[in-house]
């Protein structure tokens, strides 16, 4: 029994087995700290995006459940850390660990409706519910500021020991890290059976209740995870920044976050992480070179992008890299 | 002509004489340069570069160097990124621009903390100004441009006002300040209605109001479409024949709209610091160089801001001898006053906010094209917020 159990899991053990280019991928954000000093600011936005990206990455890339209002999650967890910091709890970790609280909440109460329907019912139900919290956000003058947005945010120093500078340095470390965190635990997560569970729910939703996966509970459960990323990553926004405005919550962040997935390649965990990275770099580069029309160039970019790499960059990288093997005749 | 561009250069070097050794001014302006507001930045910009046109680009002997980075309209986390990168990575001297509050409130911690002055050019919540030393504004607050109207209509005998404002906060605080205004002069509020900020139909409401039958409307809506869409219903319902007449704060009819707003702007009776017609020998001067500069644009009271901002740096660098570093800075700067394109204003020496004079103005048609015609001001208006 016990022997035969491992031969099954072994195929699961060597995906989840870190692979050197994964380990490479990790000394980006080193590098970046060395290379580029000047640009922290960005290069901690960029973080909390690829965060935010990643938890699209698990309830669309996974699981399948389309969004167009993920922004609610991101937008609720920056408000929730911003009133605790408001309000004399400023210490970040317990800034984050609410911010995870109270979006898994709402998004183990919202799956219920999210999993009603289907596709396009979803977009709908998940943009209903951004639009909601946005419009409750905007009349809630007293709580939130409005329009004004939220202030008098006091953050306190990370661990006790790490204040936020002018540099951006501790933010920076601060935001990779728990990036770094949550991106091995949902690397874990999508490595373990509940995760090829979900993509069996992905690739056929008709089959997994014969094989005995409770495919709403699965759904649900995925959706609460990717509810509590994105709370954590609008409340390292909010901590970092140190303000929080309405915009967390408006519908162009969730498209905007949906277009990055689709340029880096969803369900692949690191297609959500070097989408943010290119499109990030790209809006910050061209909006410098031309702050009127940038926005022409990006949209140009995009274009290419997606007409010339099939399933986004990561799909362009393991297209390139099948080239290469079969250029020095490695199989796989 | 190369000639002549060999005199200039010739001229300007002489001019940079005294201030040889200093290092050229920079100067960061975080504006939205694109998305919905991209009309504010293209027309702060505009008046900051007219400026520094006008003197060689040469601020108080030093040569000024202007950086501009788009911020998009809300999105203050872009804003503060840009602020912060200005201050880190550009070494900007001065922070600059500033379209919308919540961009500017994102900022005032960078230059609180690395203490640059800040001058901002729209953002107009009364609060703005005490969340770093370093600000010092130069556009309007909400209240110094609501109030006046207000003040006006009581004294005018528009006894009776409806008000309707666009359901965020500008319009609530916009609302708050008229009512306090109005009812502190004697008048009465009959109605209130709060309109949805986005795509809303004014047809309801408007008919309301033409059954309660007030002197006028009190409106604040933001600037552009609605506007337009308010002004075409008022019209085809006929309300101004009812004798029902418009009041709102001039951000609603300032020139860069008022073309699409249309004739049916005709009659707004509103308040705000500049008009293209304001009748100064400086303003005169203004328009001709802003039309020749841009002739595609109608200056409007944010390109004066983007002016006048410019202004404020060369008188104050002039007091200091050049020295932009930010506490000098602000110490020369608050109570400065000079004579703008929009009249005589001054940087409120406590709350180093800006001090002007708020021109009642009416919509009428000037050799063919719809102005802003003043009729009546109050003269040197304090922020009414901060008392």
């Amino acid at each position: 029994m016990q022997a035969t159990l491992a031969l099954d899991l072994a195929p699961i053990a060597r995906a989840d087995r870190w692979r050197p280019a994964e380990l490479a991928f990790w000394l980006i954000p080193v590098a970046a700290y060395f290379i580029f000093p000047e640009n922290l600011v960005l290069l901690t936005q960029i973080a909390i995006t690829a965060l935010f990206c990643l938890s699209l990455d698990l309830i669309l890339g996974y699981a399948g459940i389309v969004s167009l209002g993920h922004a609610a999650f991101f937008g609720l967890g920056a408000y929730a850390a911003g009133l605790l910091a408001a309000h004399g709890y400023g210490d970040p970790l317990i800034g984050l660990a609410v911010a995870a609280v109270v979006t898994a909440v709402l998004g183990y109460v919202t799956s219920f409706l999210v999993l009603r329907g289907a596709d396009l019912t979803r977009l709908m139900v998940t943009l209903g519910v951004s639009m909601m919290l946005y419009e409750i956000a905007n009349k809630l003058t007293d709580i939130t500021g409005g329009v004004d947005g939220l202030q008098g945010m006091e953050v306190l120093p990370v661990l006790g020991q790490f204040e936020f500078d002018l540099y951006g340095k501790t933010a920076y470390w601060y935001a990779v890290a728990v990036l770094f965190v949550l991106f091995w635990v949902a690397r874990k997560l999508v490595h373990s059976p509940f995760g090829l569970s979900l993509k069996g729910i992905r690739l056929n939703v008709g089959r997994m209740p014969a094989l005995g996966a409770p495919v709403n509970g699965r759904l649900s459960t995925v959706y609460t995870i990717g509810a509590a990323y994105a709370g954590i990553a609008g409340a390292l926004l909010a901590q970092t920044t140190q303000f929080v405005a309405l915009d967390v919550l408006a519908f162009n962040r969730s498209a905007e976050l949906l277009l990055i997935l689709v340029l880096g390649g969803s369900g692949s965990l690191y297609g959500a992480l070097l989408g943010t990275i290119v499109f990030m770099s790209a809006h910050h580069l061209l909006s410098d070179l031309n702050p009127q029309y940038w926005q022409f160039w990006l949209g140009a970019l995009l274009v290419v992008i997606v007409l010339f790499a099939r399933d986004g960059v990561m799909g362009g990288l393991r297209g390139v890299q099948r080239r290469l093997d079969a250029a020095f005749g490695r199989t796989k | 002509m190369a000639f002549r561009k060999s005199v200039v250069a010739i001229v300007a070097a002489l001019a940079a004489i005294p201030a040889l050794a200093a290092e050229p001014l920079k100067v960061g302006m975080v504006l939205p340069m694109s998305g919905p507001f991209a009309a504010y930045g293209k027309q702060i910009e505009n008046g900051a570069r007219l400026y520094l046109k006008q003197n060689n680009d040469t601020l108080a002997g030093r040569k000024v160097e202007l950086i501009i980075k788009d911020d998009t309209g809300v999105a203050p986390e872009i804003s503060k990124r840009a602020a912060q990168e200005l201050v880190v990575k550009d070494k900007v001297d001065i922070l600059a621009g500033f379209g919308l509050t919540p961009s500017a409130f994102a900022a005032a911690p960078v230059s609180k903390e690395a203490k640059k002055p800040m001058i901002v050019m729209n953002a107009a919540a009364s609060a703005v100004t005490t969340k770093s030393d370093y600000i010092l504004r130069v556009s309007h607050t909400l209240p110094q441009i609501t109030a006046p109207v207000a003040e006006w209509a009581a004294k005018n005998k528009i006894r009776k006002v409806y008000t309707l404002v666009a359901d965020y906060g500008p319009g609530q605080d916009a609302e708050a300040q008229f009512k306090k205004t109005f009812t502190a002069a004697g008048g009465e509020i009959v109605g209130e209605v709060r309109t949805p900020v986005k795509n809303p139909d004014f047809a309801p409401f408007l008919q309301k109001i033409k059954d309660v039958k007030p002197d006028a409307v009190f409106l604040f809506v933001p600037p552009g479409e609605q506007t337009v869409a308010f002004m075409k219903g008022f019209a085809e319902r006929d309300l101004a024949k009812a004798g029902i007449r418009v009041i709102a704060t001039g951000d609603l009819t300032e020139e860069d709209i008022l073309d699409a707003v249309g004739d049916n702007a005709l009659g707004i009776v509103n308040s705000l610091q500049y008009s293209e017609v304001h009748d100064s020998p400086e303003n005169k001067a203004y328009v001709q160089a802003y039309y020749k500069a841009y002739p595609k644009d109608r200056p409007n009271y944010m390109s004066v801001s983007g002016y006048d901002g410019m202004q404020l740096i060369a008188k104050t660098l002039e007091k200091t001898g050049g020295d932009a570093s930010g506490d000098k800075f602000v110490a020369a700067a608050k109570g400065m006053s000079w004579v703008s394109p929009r009249g005589k204003i001054a940087i409120d020496a406590q709350t180093r906010d800006i001090v002007q004079t708020i021109y009642i103005r009416k919509v009428e048609k000037v050799a063919g094209k719809l102005q802003n015609v003043e009729f009546d001001k109050i003269a040197d208006l304090r922020d009414p917020g901060k008392q």
